[in-house]
C-alpha cells in the first residue's frame, strides 16, 4: 500500500502544495524516481550526516536553515522568490504588459525547451561530481561538495516543478526523461556538451564551480528577466543558492593559488610537484580548460532562438531592467570578431537582436576576469612574479565563430599543426591529470587539510574550519 | 536597419541569374556528400559544407541544404543505379555530430525569387521520388538512418526512404516545424508522405506538424513516424544489420558490372544548348525553346552485350542524361523562355530497333531496366513542368513507340500533312508508330500511361488503339485516332504553328502553368499527383501571401528575432 506523502513535511515549499492535487500526483511518481536516480547517481560516498543548508522559505528574514542531515533525507523543496503583483514585462515585442502566469499556448514549446535544457544541467552536475568525495581534502571542502550536490538536485526539483505544475503531461513526460539521461552516457548524454565531461580531481571541481557554474548564473539571470513570472521568480531564487557555488569555486581556486604560492616562497622554486603542491602552469592549463568549455555553453555568438526568444519575452538580457536602451533590440548592432581563413580576426557588424549570446558571453567573461584578478593578487602578496590570464575567447573552442579555427590562448589564429604542437603548452596533458590525482587522498581527519589546498579564512555559519562537518558512515 | 543582413542583400544575387546552374556532379567533387560503398550496402553521409551554398548571402548551417547539395544527392542516386548495380540498399545519414539534417536552408528561401523557390522544391521533389522509384523498381531499399535532429526537409527526405531509424539518446528528434516556425508548409512531401505513406493518423499529424520541436522516442514509433528506435552504442550496427536484410531481399543480379556515367559533352552559347544527340536553340524575342532529339544512323545493336560495351555512349541512355540536363537548365537557368517546342528528327524504325532491346530485356537485364525506368522519370519531369509544351511532328520526324511519348508528354501535338516545308517534290511523309511501349512502360505520376491519360475513360479507344501498334499511321489517321491536336497541310502549316507559339506567348504565364498542370492529370489521385499538385497550390499560394513572404511575413522574419505579423482572415 502506497504511503501517503506529507507534502509539507518532507517537501519544504511556498507553493501551497498541500492544496494542488495536480502537482501532489504529478511528485508523487516523481519523488521515488528521484531518490532512485540520487542513490544511483550521487555522491558515492556514504555518510551518516553532514553539515547542511537546507532552503526552508524565502523572506528576509533568513531564508535557511542549517544542521546535520543525512543526504537522503535532505528535504528538497520548492522555493519561487516572491511575487511582485505589479511586475511588468521588460523587454520583447510584450514590453509594459503584465507578466504571465500561465505559460501562453504560443511559447509552450519554447519554454518548455529551455526548462528542460536548464533542468538537464542540474543533476548532470551531480553526476560528473560522484566520485569527488573519496578524495576530498578536508571535512570542510566534503561538505561543500554535499552543499553544492543537494542544491544542484534542489534545482532540479525547481525545473520540475515547472514542468508538472505548467506543462501537462509532456511536462512530466520530459521530467522523467532529465532522470534518464545521465552525464557521460554513451545512449543518453547529457543535453550540453560540458556536462558530460568528468570532474576529474578536486582542481577541476573548484574550476569547475568558478568557471562553469558561473555560466549556469547568467543563464539563469537571463530566465529571471523572463515575462513566464513562475520561471522568473524560481531563478531568481536559484541564483541565491547559486552564490555558494561560485563561493566555492572562486575560494577553492584561491586556497590552492595560496597553497601553491606558500611552497614556492618556502622551497624557493616554482617546481613544487615534489613538494605536494601544484604548480602554477598546472593551474594556468586548467584554467584555459574550464574557461573555454564553459564559453562554449553560451552558444554561437549569433542566435535566432536568442533573438526569438527575447522578442517573445521569454529570456532577457542580464540585468535587463538596469540597462538603458529601448529593450527591443531592433535596431541596434554590435560588432563581433571573427577569425578569417587568412588568420586575422575581422571585425563585422550585426544586428543587436541576433547577438545576445554574445551579450550575456561578455558579461560573463569581465566577470571572470575578476577571480584572475583575485589570483594574480594572492601571487603579488607572495612576491611571485608569475600571473595567471583568461584565455582569448578563440581559444579551445566547438561551438561559435572560433570553432574550427585553431586560436592560441593569446588570440593568434595559427595552422593546425602548430597547435597541436602547442597543445601540451595549453591544455591539461595526460601527465599533468595523472600528477594531480595523485595529490588526491582523503583527509577525513577534523582540522586536517591536504598538502595541496590552504585551508579556508572561515567555516561554514559561522562555525570554525576544525568543525566535524561530516560524519562519516 | 543599419546592418545589411544576409535576408536583404539576396535576393539581388538573383540565383541563376549571372552565373548558369550546371547540374554536373560527380562523387570526387562533393562538396556536401560522402558516397561510401561497402559492398551491397552503399553509405550516403550528408555532411555540409556551410560555406559552400550554392549562391552568396547564405551559410548552410546545421546539415541545411540548397540546390547544390540536392544536385549531388540527385548526382548520387542516378550513379548508384547505374554505375553500382551491386549496391542492393542504400544508407542515408549525417557525418555531423547530432544533427541528421535541418531541411531546406531558410535564408536561401527567404532571399530566393519565388521561381527559384518552386523550381527548387520541384527538384528536390523529383530526387525523393526518384528514391522512390529505385526502392520500388530498381532493388535499391533506401534507409534513412536519423542520427540526430532532423527537421523539415530532413525529415522529408528521411520520409523518402524505405525504413527510418532514428536515434533514441533522450533528445533526438523528427520534426516538421515549417507551419509553426516559418509560416509555409512542409513542401517536398512531408504533409502527404505522413498520411499517405506511413499512415499516421490525421489528427496526430495535425499535431505533429504544429509543434517545433516535433516528436521524439516511443511517441515518433508509436505513431509511425519512424520505425525504430535504435540506442546511439548499437546504432551503427543496427543500422548496417537492417540495411543486409534490405539487400537480401533486392532484385539485383549477382555479379553485374556497372556502366560508368561519363560526363556529358555540352556546348552552351547565348542561343542554344547542343548535345551529342539533343539540341536546344532559344529565341528570346517569342519566349521560345525548340529542342530537337536525333535517333542515329547506326543502328540498335543486335543483344545485350553491345549494349553493356557501350554503356553511357548508349544511344537511348545518352539520349535520356541529355535530355534530362536539359530539362533542368532550361527549368533553373531560363525562366522566361516559356514555350518549348519539341520534335524529334531520324528514323522511326531505327529508333523502334533501339526500344525493342530495351523492352525485349526489361525483366532479365538491369542495365535495359534502368535505362527505361530513367526515361519514365525524364518524362514525368515534363509532366511537372511549368512551361507550354508543343510538340511538331514533321516529314524526317521519329515519333514512334517511346520517342512518341514525349508528345504525349506536351500540351498540343501537330503533325504536318503534307511534304517537307522545304522540300514541296519530296514524298517523304511525317507519320506516328504506336508501340507496347506506349501503354505501359512509361506511367506518369499517376499511374496512367499517358494515352490511358489522354483517353479517360475510352476503353474501346483504347483497345482500337493497341490494334494498331506497330503500323505506320498517316498524319490523317492520327488526327482521326486522336494523337494529334490537329494536322494541317503543308500550305497552313507554318501559319499555325506562329498562330499557337504566338497565342501562347501573349497569355497570363502564372495562367498557363495553373491550367496545363489541371489538365495533364487526367484520372486519379496519387501520392506522387498530390504531392506535385499541392505543392503547386497550396505552398506557391503561401509563398506569395504576405504572411509568409511580406516583410513583415513568416518566411522574411524568420532569423531575425523579431515575430511574424499575421492578417488574421482566413482564405
Amino acid at each position: 500500500m502506497p504511503t501517503a506523502i506529507n507534502y509539507q513535511d518532507k517537501i519544504p515549499n511556498n507553493v501551497d502544495l498541500s492544496g494542488d492535487r495536480r502537482l501532489q500526483r504529478a511528485l508523487e511518481g516523481w519523488q521515488p524516481r528521484f531518490m532512485n536516480w540520487w542513490a544511483e547517481m550521487g555522491p558515492a560516498l556514504q555518510t551518516q550526516d553532514v553539515y547542511l543548508r537546507t532552503a526552508v522559505s524565502v523572506g528576509r528574514d533568513g531564508w535557511a536553515h542549517f544542521g546535520h542531515v543525512a543526504p537522503e533525507e535532505y528535504r528538497w523543496g520548492i522555493f519561487l522568490a516572491e511575487r511582485d503583483p505589479d511586475r511588468r514585462i521588460a523587454f520583447g515585442e510584450h514590453q509594459g504588459e503584465p507578466v504571465w502566469q500561465q505559460v501562453p499556448g504560443e511559447y509552450r514549446a519554447d519554454l518548455q525547451r529551455l526548462i528542460v535544457v536548464q533542468g538537464d544541467t542540474e543533476p548532470a552536475s551531480v553526476e560528473q561530481q560522484r566520485l569527488l568525495g573519496l578524495t576530498a581534502p578536508s571535512l570542510y571542502d566534503l561538505r561543500n561538495l554535499f552543499q553544492v550536490n543537494v542544491e544542484e538536485g534542489r534545482h532540479l526539483w525547481a525545473m520540475v516543478y515547472l514542468l508538472h505544475a505548467y506543462f501537462g503531461r509532456e511536462g512530466r513526460e520530459e521530467a522523467e526523461a532529465l532522470l534518464h539521461r545521465n552525464s557521460g552516457s554513451p545512449d543518453s548524454p547529457r543535453i550540453l556538451g560540458a556536462f558530460n565531461e568528468e570532474t576529474a580531481d578536486w582542481l577541476a571541481f573548484y574550476m569547475f564551480t568558478y568557471f562553469t557554474d558561473r555560466d549556469g548564473k547568467y543563464q539563469l539571470g537571463t530566465l529571471k528577466e523572463s515575462a513566464f513570472d513562475p520561471l522568473s521568480r524560481t531563478c531568481e531564487f536559484m541564483l541565491k543558492e547559486e552564490a555558494h557555488h561560485m563561493f566555492v569555486g572562486t575560494t577553492g581556486v584561491d586556497r590552492v593559488v595560496r597553497r601553491s604560492a606558500e611552497l614556492i616562497r618556502e622551497h624557493d622554486t616554482l617546481d613544487i610537484g615534489p613538494h605536494g603542491g601544484i604548480p602554477l602552469e598546472i593551474i594556468q592549463k586548467y584554467l584555459n580548460f574550464h574557461y573555454s568549455v564553459s564559453l562554449d555553453l553560451f552558444g554561437s555568438e549569433t542566435s535566432t532562438n536568442a533573438a526569438n526568444y527575447y522578442t517573445a519575452g521569454l529570456k532577457g538580457r542580464w540585468q535587463e531592467t538596469r540597462r538603458k536602451d529601448d529593450h527591443r533590440l531592433t535596431e541596434d548592432s554590435v560588432l563581433l570578431d571573427k577569425p578569417t581563413a587568412e588568420g586575422t580576426w575581422q571585425q563585422e557588424e550585426l544586428p543587436a537582436l541576433l547577438a545576445l549570446n554574445l551579450d550575456l558571453r561578455q558579461e560573463y567573461i569581465a566577470d571572470c576576469a575578476s577571480g584572475v584578478k583575485r589570483w594574480n593578487k594572492i601571487l603579488a602578496e607572495h612576491g611571485i612574479d608569475f600571473r595567471f590570464a583568461l584565455p582569448h575567447p578563440g581559444f579551445n573552442r566547438r561551438v561559435g565563430v572560433g570553432a574550427g579555427f585553431h586560436v592560441t590562448p593569446d588570440g593568434t589564429i595559427v595552422d593546425e599543426r602548430t597547435w597541436e604542437a602547442g597543445r601540451s603548452h595549453w591544455l591539461p596533458t595526460s601527465e599533468d591529470l595523472t600528477f594531480v590525482r595523485s595529490l588526491m587522498h582523503p583527509v577525513y581527519e577534523r582540522g586536517k587539510i591536504a598538502s595541496w589546498v590552504a585551508p579556508p579564512r572561515n567555516g561554514i555559519n559561522g562555525k570554525p574550519f576544525d568543525y566535524q562537518y561530516v560524519h562519516l558512515a | 536597419m543599419a546592418v545589411a543582413t544576409d535576408r536583404e542583400t539576396a535576393p539581388e544575387v538573383r540565383p541563376g541569374g549571372a552565373a548558369q546552374v550546371s547540374f554536373d556532379a560527380h562523387p570526387d567533387g562533393y562538396r556536401h556528400w560522402r558516397l561510401r560503398l561497402d559492398g551491397e550496402i552503399a553509405w550516403l553521409v550528408l555532411d555540409v559544407d556551410e560555406a559552400a551554398g550554392l549562391v552568396p548571402g547564405y551559410e548552410l548551417k546545421l546539415n541545411s541544404y540548397d540546390l547544390g547539395v540536392d544536385i549531388e544527392l540527385y548526382d548520387a542516386t542516378q550513379r548508384l543505379r547505374f554505375e553500382h548495380p551491386e549496391v542492393c540498399a542504400v544508407v542515408v545519414t549525417s557525418g555531423k555530430d547530432r544533427v541528421f539534417c535541418a531541411g531546406a536552408n531558410i535564408r536561401m528561401l527567404a532571399g530566393s525569387p519565388h521561381e527559384w523557390k518552386v523550381n527548387f522544391c520541384k527538384f528536390t521533389n523529383e530526387t525523393r521520388n526518384a528514391i522512390e522509384d529505385a526502392t520500388a523498381h530498381s532493388g535499391q531499399t533506401y534507409l534513412a538512418a536519423v542520427n540526430g535532429s532532423c527537421a523539415g526537409g530532413g525529415y522529408e527526405l528521411a520520409l523518402a526512404c524505405e525504413r527510418i531509424l532514428l536515434v533514441d539518446d533522450n533528445s533526438s528528434a523528427v520534426a516538421l516545424p515549417e507551419v509553426p516556425l516559418l509560416g509555409v508548409l512542409p513542401g517536398t512531401g512531408g504533409l502527404t508522405r505522413v498520411v499517405d505513406k506511413r499512415r499516421v493518423r490525421r489528427d496526430r499529424a495535425d499535431v505533429f506538424a504544429t509543434r517545433p520541436d516535433g516528436i521524439r522516442g516511443r511517441t515518433a514509433v508509436q505513431w509511425r513516424l519512424v520505425d525504430e528506435l535504435v540506442p546511439p552504442r548499437r546504432f551503427h550496427e543496427v543500422v548496417r544489420q537492417r540495411a543486409v536484410e534490405a539487400a537480401a531481399n533486392s532484385s539485383r543480379p549477382a555479379g553485374a558490372t556497372g556502366i560508368e556515367l561519363t560526363p556529358l559533352r555540352r556546348a552552351v552559347t547565348e542561343h542554344a544548348i547542343s548535345y551529342d544527340h539533343v539540341a536546344a536553340e532559344f529565341d528570346r524575342a517569342r519566349g521560345l525553346v525548340t529542342i530537337t532529339v536525333r535517333v542515329p544512323d547506326e543502328p540498335a545493336p543486335s543483344g545485350p552485350d553491345a549494349m553493356h560495351a557501350r554503356g553511357a555512349a548508349f544511344w537511348p541512355l545518352a539520349m535520356t542524361r541529355e535530355l534530362d540536363d536539359l530539362i533542368l537548365r532550361l527549368r533553373t537557368n531560363e525562366p522566361a523562355l516559356g514555350t518549348w517546342v519539341i520534335r524529334t528528327v531520324g528514323d522511326p524504325d531505327t529508333a523502334l530497333g533501339y526500344e525493342k532491346l530495351l523492352t525485349d530485356r526489361a525483366g532479365t537485364d538491369w542495365l535495359a531496366s534502368e535505362i527505361l525506368h530513367y526515361y519514365k522519370r525524364t518524362l514525368k519531369r515534363l509532366d511537372v513542368t511549368s512551361r507550354s509544351l508543343v510538340a511538331l511532328i514533321e516529314p524526317g520526324s521519329a515519333a514512334a513507340g517511346m520517342l512518341f511519348e514525349l508528345a504525349l508528354a506536351c500540351d498540343r501535338q501537330y503533325i504536318l500533312d503534307g511534304p517537307p516545308i522545304d522540300d514541296e517534290d519530296s514524298d517523304e511523309r511525317a507519320s506516328i508508330t504506336l508501340s507496347e511501349a506506349n501503354f505501359g512502360a512509361f506511367p506518369m505520376g499517376n499511374g496512367l500511361s499517358r494515352l490511358a491519360c489522354r483517353f479517360s475513360g475510352e476503353d474501346e479507344h483504347l483497345a482500337w488503339l493497341r490494334g494498331e501498334v506497330g503500323r505506320t499511321l498517316t498524319p490523317a489517321e492520327a488526327n482521326e485516332l486522336g494523337l494529334v491536336t490537329d494536322a494541317p497541310d503543308d500550305i497552313d502549316w507554318e501559319d499555325e504553328i506562329r498562330l499557337v507559339v504566338e497565342g501562347r506567348a501573349a497569355l497570363s504565364p502564372d495562367a498557363l502553368s495553373g491550367m496545363e498542370a489541371n489538365l495533364r492529370f487526367v484520372g486519379p489521385e496519387t501520392m506522387e499527383t498530390k504531392i506535385f499538385g499541392r505543392l503547386s497550390a497550396w505552398q506557391n499560394w503561401i509563398f506569395n501571401r504576405p504572411n509568409a513572404a511580406g516583410p513583415d511575413g513568416a518566411l522574411r522574419r524568420y532569423g531575425t528575432g523579431q515575430k511574424a505579423v499575421f492578417d488574421r482572415k482566413r482564405v
